[in-house]
């Protein structure tokens, strides 16, 4: 009788990489809901719209590169990052802006550096880097949520303008700025902290809707701790370092800067912190090197947000912090066993 | 007293799989017709074959041996024909084959008289010695020749003695039963090593997963009454008998990188080493059988055999009960645990002293398929488990890369190879396949590297030597032309009395006589060519050192 060789170990192997996208996924489900309840269908058909494309674009590249197409198509990793992507995006968006966001996402974010596990840059920051030079007025269109004055797009109306059938000027009041926006005008225009959170846009802690999206993602990145998909080290890290900084400037100029909460709960933070940060391929992987990562990107967000020229910083913080993984992962090596005992 | 653990990094917790070997108490393995013996079955230098061809022999004689010291002799584990000593397959990862000895039994298992020393005149230098001729190695899974290890750790002293009967592999189960069969001989072999070295105190650590080891060894530890022993119970996590691991555990000491135990004063000894000690002691009896665990799903009936060293798989197997064929008709063996054990080509490879567990999986139930696998995420789930706190996502990359350099700088070489990284690989890449493959690439590039610095001091000895040689003939040649000269004019004034004929075959005469007498012509050295001769034989003394 003979067999054939297979090294060990010989057992079950662990979770899947196909498991662990299907867990992301799961953990997005909350945020994305909410975000669905507030803002209208919108995000929804943005989402199905971007992973059937990314989909589709990813078995073309794989199928040019002569590489197996079901195996890499059925990790998943495509529809996390088309979903990502497509949630960073106006909640109406044109088809043209998002299929030229998947293209950047999965072309060169993704498979111009060899596919997943070796692209330095989180694809779906990639993509929406892109458009946000590219297409600034598109890409900083932002709706309104209801429960303030004005229309909220339903399914075939969202779909239609999906495609570009119907002209957006018919509705009233469809368009605003978000909170995060507000605040940056209104603080360049010398109001107080107190007269912008006036507008109605402003709920609770964060804004209208925003607050409860915001929620979503914590509540989907608790899901993803406790499942083991995410370590603690990077949402902490973001989450501690963005926080300590918003209290420190905040309590320096209570009157002109939004609090900390707000600042949590406003614009993509959340998000960033327990999806985008955690991107394994992208983010460090010693234990030290993610705490020194996730700090890195939650200062950043918050110097953009503050005193850079857009509104929120996520995408640029983290393709900064991206770059210097490597540095990081370099000085952060661990003890080996037995070292200089 | 008692002791709190310190814990070990990494490790993680596996399905045991142990209760299916242990339904039936440990059974005493039939003699096959016939026993296989590979030369080598440790690590250190291969033994020499002491026996030939028809040669009969009997049980417990000595038939291979060696004279290195890291080396442990060879005995026949039953009496009969040696029927052939030819290159076979032995249960190696690679597959590859190696000499072996096969005895055909003839089942009188007649032994040879045993010489049973008295223990009390022993001193712990002839001790080790005993050992070593009974070829006593780590029954654990490394078999290093024990008396090598006891040699080290006589010389360097020991404060703590560790017995290792954690057995956290699943699946086997040999070292478990051994402590519920045989717990009385581990604690009388413990006590010998007491007596040889001393210790400060002496752990006996077993896995929580052996609640009847553990109260085995307890009753016996309690009626022999050793001094300075504890019975340690670690909790199930593998690998926590690996033996860095242990001693971290235990100790939280860990072992300096390139050292061993024994260099930070502590001996760590697994139990069925520690019977294999006893029975030489005690009754001369040299390691000729061990107990093997036959066990997974493939096997009709697992559970543990005493078996003679050299008996084949296949033979082992039919005690077992044979391959379950219900639901699938391939299988697949594996030597060792599921973690660290290698595939087997064939059941036609023997039992050697290495050989703790066969391990025999339905062909579908191996989950790893060689070929492809997903790419690489740096998820760190590995980083997380490994034991010896190494990146091994990063030394993945270095090693597909060839990049070796850096695979050392990350320290590839302190891996322990138990699979943890493999086993959590949401990817499923066969990580512990890529370091092995490296491993064994920079060794290759090292040995090549070491080969070619010695060509390379050869040459230039061999230039430095010609060219030596160029000035001395020339300097020889130069005292020659100044002798001649004067001779020639000596002759010259002589020219008138001497016939130069007979002058010449006079001068022929005297050379061919001093040439017969002295033909070695090292009588007459000048001081400069004596000398230099000594730097040629100094260089070569050097080179020869050098090259050990």
């Amino acid at each position: 009788m003979t067999t054939a060789f297979v090294s060990s170990p010989y057992v079950s192997p662990g979770r899947s990489l196909k498991r662990l996208m299907i867990d992301v996924i799961i953990g997005l489900i909350p945020g994305t809901l909410a975000y669905a309840w507030f803002f209208g269908p919108g995000i929804l058909i943005n989402i199905v719209f971007a992973v059937i494309l990314a989909i589709a674009v990813e078995a073309a590249v794989l199928r040019l590169r002569q590489k197996p197409i079901k195996p890499h198509i059925t990790d998943f990793s495509a529809v996390v990052a088309a979903w990502l992507f497509a949630l960073c995006l106006p909640v109406h968006s044109p088809w043209w802006l998002i299929a030229v966001g998947i293209g950047f996402t999965m072309i060169a974010g993704k498979h111009l550096y060899g596919g997943l596990g070796f692209n330095p840059f989180n694809p779906a920051m990639v993509g929406y880097v892109v458009l946000l030079i590219s297409f600034p007025r598109e890409m900083t269109t932002w709706y309104l949520p209801i429960g303030i004055d004005g229309d909220v797009l339903g399914l075939f109306d969202s779909i239609a303008y999906l495609f570009g059938l119907v002209d957006i000027q018919q509705w009233d009041a469809l368009t605003s700025a978000t909170p995060l926006d507000r605040y940056k005008t209104g603080l360049g225009q010398n109001l107080t902290a107190i007269e912008i959170r006036q507008s109605p846009l402003f709920g609770i802690i964060g804004g209208i809707g925003w607050e409860w999206v915001a929620g979503g993602w914590l509540l989907g990145g608790l899901w993803l701790f406790f499942t083991r998909t995410i370590r603690w080290q990077i949402p902490v890290a973001v989450l501690a370092s963005f926080g300590a900084i918003s209290v420190v400037i905040y309590l320096n100029a209570p009157e002109a800067t939004a609090s900390p909460l707000f600042h949590l709960f406003s614009g993509g933070i959340m998000l960033c912190a327990f999806f985008i940060a955690t991107d394994p391929v992208t983010a460090a992987t010693t234990d030290h090197g993610r705490i020194y990562y996730g700090v890195l990107i939650g200062l950043l967000v918050y110097l953009i947000r503050g005193w850079g020229g857009y509104p929120d910083g996520v995408a640029f913080a983290v393709l900064l912090a991206n770059m210097c993984v490597p540095l990081i992962d370099y000085y952060t090596q661990p003890r080996v066993y037995g070292d200089d005992a | 007293m008692s002791i709190k653990l310190k814990g070990f990094y990494g490790g993680m917790q596996l399905e045991g799989h142990k209760t299916e070997s242990l339904t039936r108490p440990l059974q005493q393995a039939s003699l096959p017709d016939f026993l296989i013996l590979p030369l080598k079955q440790h690590i250190g230098e291969a033994n020499r074959s002491l026996v030939e061809r028809g040669e009969h022999v009997l049980r417990g004689q000595l038939i291979a041996d060696s004279s290195s010291s890291i080396s442990a002799p060879i005995h026949a584990p039953s009496s009969g024909i040696v029927r052939n000593i030819e290159i076979r397959p032995v249960p190696h990862p690679s597959g590859h084959s190696d000499t072996c000895i096969v005895i055909d039994l003839d089942g009188k298992d007649e032994s040879i008289q045993q010489q049973v020393v008295n223990l009390d005149s022993l001193t712990a230098s002839e001790s080790i010695e005993l050992i070593r001729r009974a070829g006593v190695v780590g029954l654990g899974g490394a078999v290093f020749p024990t008396s090598a290890k006891l040699l080290r750790a006589s010389e360097n002293g020991i404060d703590t003695l560790i017995i290792n009967g954690a057995e956290c592999e699943p699946y086997i189960t040999c070292d478990d039963i051994l402590m519920r069969t045989y717990s009385d001989e581990i604690i009388r072999g413990t006590g010998y090593l007491q007596r040889i070295f001393n210790p400060v105190c002496t752990l006996i650590a077993i896995e929580d997963d052996k609640p009847e080891a553990i109260e085995a060894i307890r009753q016996a530890l309690e009626s022999q009454a050793l001094t300075q022993t504890e019975l340690v119970i670690i909790p199930t996590i593998y690998p926590s008998g690996g033996e860095k691991q242990l001693v971290k555990n235990l100790t939280g000491k860990e072992v300096p990188q390139g050292q061993f135990a024994f260099d930070i004063g502590l001996l760590c000894l697994n139990i069925a080493t520690c019977v294999a000690i006893t029975r030489a002691f005690e009754q001369g009896e040299s390691l000729i059988s061990r107990i093997v665990t036959v066990s997974g799903n493939g096997i009709a009936q697992p559970g543990n055999w005493e078996t003679r060293l050299g008996t084949p798989v296949d033979h082992l197997i039919r005690l077992a009960g044979g391959y379950r064929v219900d639901q699938h008709d391939s299988q697949h063996l594996v030597m060792g645990g599921p973690m660290m054990g290698f595939s087997l080509s064939s059941d036609c490879v023997p039992i050697v002293k290495a050989s703790n567990n066969i391990l025999v999986m339905q062909q579908p139930t191996i989950p790893m398929t060689p070929g492809y696998h997903d790419e690489c995420i740096r998820c760190g789930n590995c980083a997380e488990v490994c034991p010896a706190q190494l990146l091994p996502q990063q030394l993945y990359w270095q090693a597909r890369a060839k990049d070796y350099h850096r695979s050392e700088e990350y320290k590839l070489f302190e891996c322990i190879e138990c699979g943890c990284c493999s086993a959590v690989c949401p990817s499923q890449i066969p990580l512990v396949q890529y370091y092995r493959a490296a491993k064994s690439e920079i060794r290759a590039s090292k040995q090549a590297l070491f080969k070619s610095d010695q060509s390379r001091v050869r040459f230039e000895f061999r230039e430095k030597r010609l060219l030596l040689k160029k000035q001395t003939d020339e300097e020889r040649r130069r005292l020659k032309r100044e002798a001649l000269q004067k001779n020639r004019l000596q002759n010259k004034a002589a020219d008138s009395t001497v016939d130069p004929v007979q002058a010449a075959l006079a001068r022929v005469r005297a050379k061919k006589q001093a040439r017969s007498s002295n033909p070695k012509n090292t009588t007459e050295l000048s001081t400069v060519q004596q000398q230099q001769i000594e730097e040629a034989d100094e260089r070569r003394r050097v080179a020869r050192l050098e090259r050990r």
